[in-house]
């Protein structure tokens, strides 16, 4: 494995201070087209510091699995990020990254679940079902969408597969689709709008913020930072579906990151605007109807691949 | 030329009729319709005249094939037209009409013979398709003709059910279209067996069998008839007349221009599996159905699902001549059966068999008629039906098809015996009182029931209109039943051969 | 152009999936639209006056006409939006995947020379007839079922478009005047069953038995 210091330090720099920034922006965009001021772009980071220096209340049923559980979450998300290419190389690669990838982010998903359920409040409990529940829909949809992108491209590793710019152009439509496929994806897991409400804090409907009602001061910092950080690996990874990474690592590939998921950022803020919530009853047929578009894509890949 | 006027002059006469609407130049309307069929009979029968060319180019040639279905087609519609010249008057004197409705009558009909012809005379699959599709829309309308909401439901099914399965029929065109792939044929039939060594057999296959569920579902093959005797019935009797004589065979040439290029692909075998699959399902559905029927109108129409499979049982054990001679005999016998059936309608103003009885000593001409007609169509000498039935089985004999002949005589007996009972208890017994002077009695306005024509009029007046149609087939058929004229049987050996299969 | 293919294939997925009765029509529309143009782009004979005049044909009946003929039952009906599927949406849905996968595994079977047309373009017909199937079985309002037919009818037409490179104009156009005289007759047929019925859903169609 060939090692180099410098976009190694930046991409741990940037994973590891930006990801709220683009919370922000997202805010802002809703804040526009709401018509307001909304807060400033970096209020993501007032919260958190705010809650690190709060003191944090533990409820007397839980267990220690309720305090280590956001670490966890921030550790699997942290390292899940060092395998995706985000300017140029990720700083770890080898032929089935994807796989550990994508059971990282799972891990993730799976501590939080298991600390909401650690609890003990009905409240939270349903919470963690639904979180399975749609949870199972969109892993589904999105290993299948890897497997996909592994077939297109002939690679097993993140790394080659977003080098994508020299597949067949008949092979050009599939990513397209996996870039629909895949948004879908980043709204379903990361709550955002038309799955659920990341603002919600009293709804009986929502799934994630649900989950988190019984952590305070750092611990919840801790699970917002890794919230952002989750949906700033979708955003890399979904983006780089429709513009291909760079071969090699150059000054400029930082900034073109930065555009793209600033960009990215604001369509989910269009989307967050122009959407209502779905009713809990449809978002399974959202889900589906994602993973119908996903297989479409696996068959027009095997399809070009075969004639 | 003739050709052209053929089909361009129900054409043009149904876009001129659509121009004038309003219940109050109805006459004028059916003195179109009758010039229409008049006209388009002398055309025809010009045709027979030698000498006289039955191509004009490439899209529209007349082959002896097509020229019997035309034959048939002008033969029929000249005669519903005299028979619905008398029936209107009838019905239209009985049932309050609503607004904006009715004109349409005479545009469709004049548009289903013109689109029926360009059916008969095209050898390019293309153009036939659009012919066959443009009967459905000519039909759907007339169907609808009583705009209650069962003749709404029997016109919805029709419309949907057929226009689903004619889509499927261009599918399979396409399929056969793709079989030729690589040596540029186009649509036309003959080009398509002219090429046949040809073309891929895997194509042709999966075409036949989706033209054959697409036409088979406008032509009222099981299991795919479902439509058929919900439109029969609802419909008004002559057309009903004409959609089992005139529109179930349009379907059939489909089929048939389809066997054809499988038949010269050396694929008959294949081809003839199938027809005779769907013919006896046809039989044996229309069996069941004809044993439980309570009206009469749908039993005609399980009938003509009946006569469907005949046809198809018939071209699958390659006797061809049989089929194309029971087309004929099944057209006639089954106009003069619905014919009669519209005059039992409006004199009963029932479609229940069981409260029709007494036929022959109510209505002493028409109950004749029926007997005739019901006896011809269950296959019983000397009418001519039972030649065509008996050429088949005899051919299917010959070819060694032998439990799909037995199934077919145990079918058709079965058939025979239940409808019998059906058709003579609606003809024998005590002369009923009708509905209409009972309710007169009873000092009780007539209410214009969902049904055809409840006649507001005393009820035994002469048919003489309507009855003379009827009487001609019925002597059309009789006759065809004792002989056979040798240039008829010239006629039918060409159209044939053309299937392909020697006899 | 295989853009287009797949978007004809994602529109006819947005109508299974769809719940409202409008988008499913714009939907057709836009398949229409999506269907008219691809000749255009795959050959490049076809800027020719035939061409063209089948183009502005297709375009007009099948993305403009037709949708307006559905828009206009739909409102003089004042037809409810609910789609009323008989299977739930995510049933269909899930069959639209199993059809689209049963169309794409038989490529092998259905190989054929596609060209100037990409190779999709024979799974894509495929997938469109059986699912324009699936939409006429699992819907009960009438007015789906027109759409149903009509994908459809889009189906075979995308595969006949392969198959033809010369097509005659007359009978193009016959078939696509059969098909607007059967939109429209089917519109106003939907008209008369939203008056007589008060609704059109097809199952109060089911009046006409055999044994009562």
């Amino acid at each position: 494995m060939e090692f180099s210091a410098l976009p190694f330090i930046i991409h741990i720099f940037i994973l590891a201070i930006t990801p709220p920034f683009f919370l922000g922006i997202i805010a802002k965009t809703k804040a526009f087209f709401a018509g307001r001021k909304g807060p400033p772009l970096l209020q993501v980071y007032y919260d958190l510091i705010k809650l690190f220096r709060k003191g944090a209340v533990y409820s007397k049923t839980a267990s220690p699995l309720l305090k280590v559980a956001p670490v966890i979450i921030v550790a699997t998300t942290f390292v899940a990020g060092l395998l995706l290419p985000i300017t140029g190389k990720a700083p770890f690669h080898f032929e089935g990254d994807l796989i550990l990838f994508a059971y990282l982010l799972a891990l993730a998903r799976f501590a939080i679940i298991l600390a909401a359920l650690d609890v003990g409040s009905s409240f939270e409990g349903m919470g963690a079902s639904r979180e399975a529940t749609f949870g199972a829909f969109s892993e589904l949809a999105f290993f299948l969408g890897l497997v996909v992108l592994a077939v297109t491209t002939n690679a097993l590793s993140l790394n080659a597969i977003f080098q994508w710019e020299s597949v067949h152009p008949t092979l050009k439509p599939v990513f397209l689709l996996l870039f629909f496929s895949f948004f879908l994806i980043l709204l379903t897991e990361n709550s955002r709008i038309p799955i659920d409400d990341p603002n919600t804090h009293l709804e009986l409907t929502m799934i994630h913020e649900v989950m988190v009602l019984d952590y305070s001061g750092p611990d919840l910092g801790l699970i917002l930072y890794s919230a952002s950080m989750k949906l700033f690996l979708f955003m890399a990874l979904t983006t780089s579906l429709l513009w291909p990474q760079p071969m090699e690592w150059e000054w400029i590939s930082i900034g073109t990151l930065f555009l793209k998921i600033a960009g990215m950022a604001v369509a989910i803020g269009i989307v967050e605007s122009a959407n209502a919530r779905l009713r809990l009853i449809k978002i399974p047929q959202f889900l589906i109807a994602n993973f119908v578009v996903t297989v479409f894509a696996l068959l027009v890949t095997v399809f070009n691949k075969g004639t | 030329m003739i050709l052209i006027l053929l089909f361009g002059i129900p054409a043009f006469l149904g876009v001129v009729t659509l121009f004038i609407p309003g219940e109050e130049r109805r006459r004028v309307r059916r003195r179109l319709l009758m010039i229409g069929a008049i006209l388009h009979a002398l055309l025809t029968l010009a045709l027979y005249f030698p000498g006289v060319s039955h191509s004009l180019n490439d899209y529209l040639v007349l082959d002896s094939l097509g020229f019997l279905f035309l034959s048939i087609t002008s033969f029929l519609f000249l005669f519903v037209a005299i028979y619905s010249f008398g029936y209107f008057q009838k019905e239209h004197h009985s049932i309050p009409t609503e607004k904006g409705v009715r004109h349409l009558y005479t545009p469709c009909m004049l548009f289903f013979l013109s689109a029926m012809t360009l059916t008969t005379m095209t050898p390019h699959l293309g153009l036939l398709w659009v012919a066959i599709e443009a009967t459905t829309l000519a039909t759907a309308p007339l169907i609808y003709y009583h705009h209650h909401a069962q003749a709404l439901e029997a016109a919805w099914k029709y419309l949907l059910i057929c226009s689903v399965g004619i889509a499927l029929a261009l599918l399979g065109i396409f399929f056969i279209a793709a079989a030729s792939k690589g040596s540029g044929t186009a649509l036309f039939v003959s080009s398509f067996v002219k090429n046949a060594p040809n073309l891929d057999p895997r194509w042709l296959r999966i075409g036949f069998i989706l033209v054959l569920v697409g036409f088979g579902t406008k032509m009222g093959l099981a299991p795919l008839h479902t439509w058929l005797p919900d439109a029969h019935s609802e419909a008004p009797s002559p057309v009903s007349a004409l959609l089992s004589g005139a529109l179930l065979n349009a379907a059939f040439l489909g089929i048939l221009r389809c066997y054809q290029i499988c038949s010269a692909a050396g694929l008959a075998d294949f081809a003839g599996k199938l027809l005779i699959i769907f013919g006896l399902v046809s039989l044996f559905v229309a069996a069941v159905f004809i044993t439980a029927q309570r009206d009469y109108k749908r039993l005609l129409a399980y009938s003509s699902v009946e006569h469907m499979g005949i046809l198809s049982l018939g071209i699958g054990v390659g006797s061809g001549f049989g089929s194309l001679l029971h087309v004929i005999n099944h057209s006639l016998t089954k106009g003069l059966l619905f014919l009669v059936a519209g005059q039992i309608v409006l004199t009963y103003r029932t479609k229940k068999i069981a409260e029709v009885q007494g036929l022959l000593k109510t209505l002493p001409a028409t109950g004749i008629l029926f007997a005739v007609g019901g006896l011809a169509i269950m296959g019983s000498p000397p009418f001519a039906p039972f030649i065509s039935e008996f050429l088949i089985l005899r051919d299917g004999w010959v070819h060694g098809h032998f439990i799909a002949m037995s199934l077919y005589l145990l079918f058709l007996s079965v058939i025979f015996v239940s409808m019998s009972k059906s058709l003579f208890d609606m003809i024998q017994g005590e002369k009923k009182e009708l509905p209409s002077a009972q309710r007169e009695r009873e000092g009780e306005a007539p209410m214009a029931l969902p049904l055809e024509g409840a006649t507001r009029a005393p009820i035994i007046e002469r048919y003489g209109l309507m009855t003379f149609s009827p009487f001609v087939f019925a002597l059309i058929v009789f006759l065809l039943g004792v002989y056979l004229p040798p240039p008829l049987v010239a006629f039918l050996k060409e159209a044939s051969s053309l299937l392909g299969r020697p006899l | 152009m295989d853009w287009l293919i797949v978007g004809i294939i994602l529109t006819s997925f947005v109508m299974l999936g769809a719940s409202r009765l409008a988008s499913c029509i714009r939907m057709v529309a836009l398949q229409g639209a999506l269907l008219s143009i691809l000749p255009l782009l795959a050959k490049p004979s076809f800027w020719d006056f035939h061409g063209l005049l089948l183009f502005v044909g297709s375009f007009t009946i099948k993305a403009l006409a037709i949708p307006f003929f559905l828009f206009r039952s739909l409102k003089e009906a004042r037809i409810k939006q609910e789609v009323e599927p008989v299977v739930s949406l995510h049933m269909t849905l899930i069959g639209g995947g199993a059809v689209l996968v049963l169309a794409f595994s038989s490529f092998r079977f259905f190989a054929l020379p596609t060209a100037p047309f990409p190779s999709l373009i024979v799974p894509a017909a495929l997938a469109t007839v059986l699912i324009g199937f699936l939409l006429l079985i699992s819907r009960t309002k009438a007015i789906t079922q027109v759409v149903g037919f009509l994908v459809l009818e889009n189906g075979v037409f995308l595969f006949g478009m392969t198959l033809l490179s010369d097509f005659p104009l007359t009978v193009e156009m016959g078939v696509l005047l059969d098909l607007l005289v059967g939109v429209f007759v089917m519109g106003i047929m939907v008209y008369h069953i939203n008056r007589t019925f008060d609704h059109i859903d097809t199952t109060v169609l089911s009046k006409l038995r055999d044994i009562e």
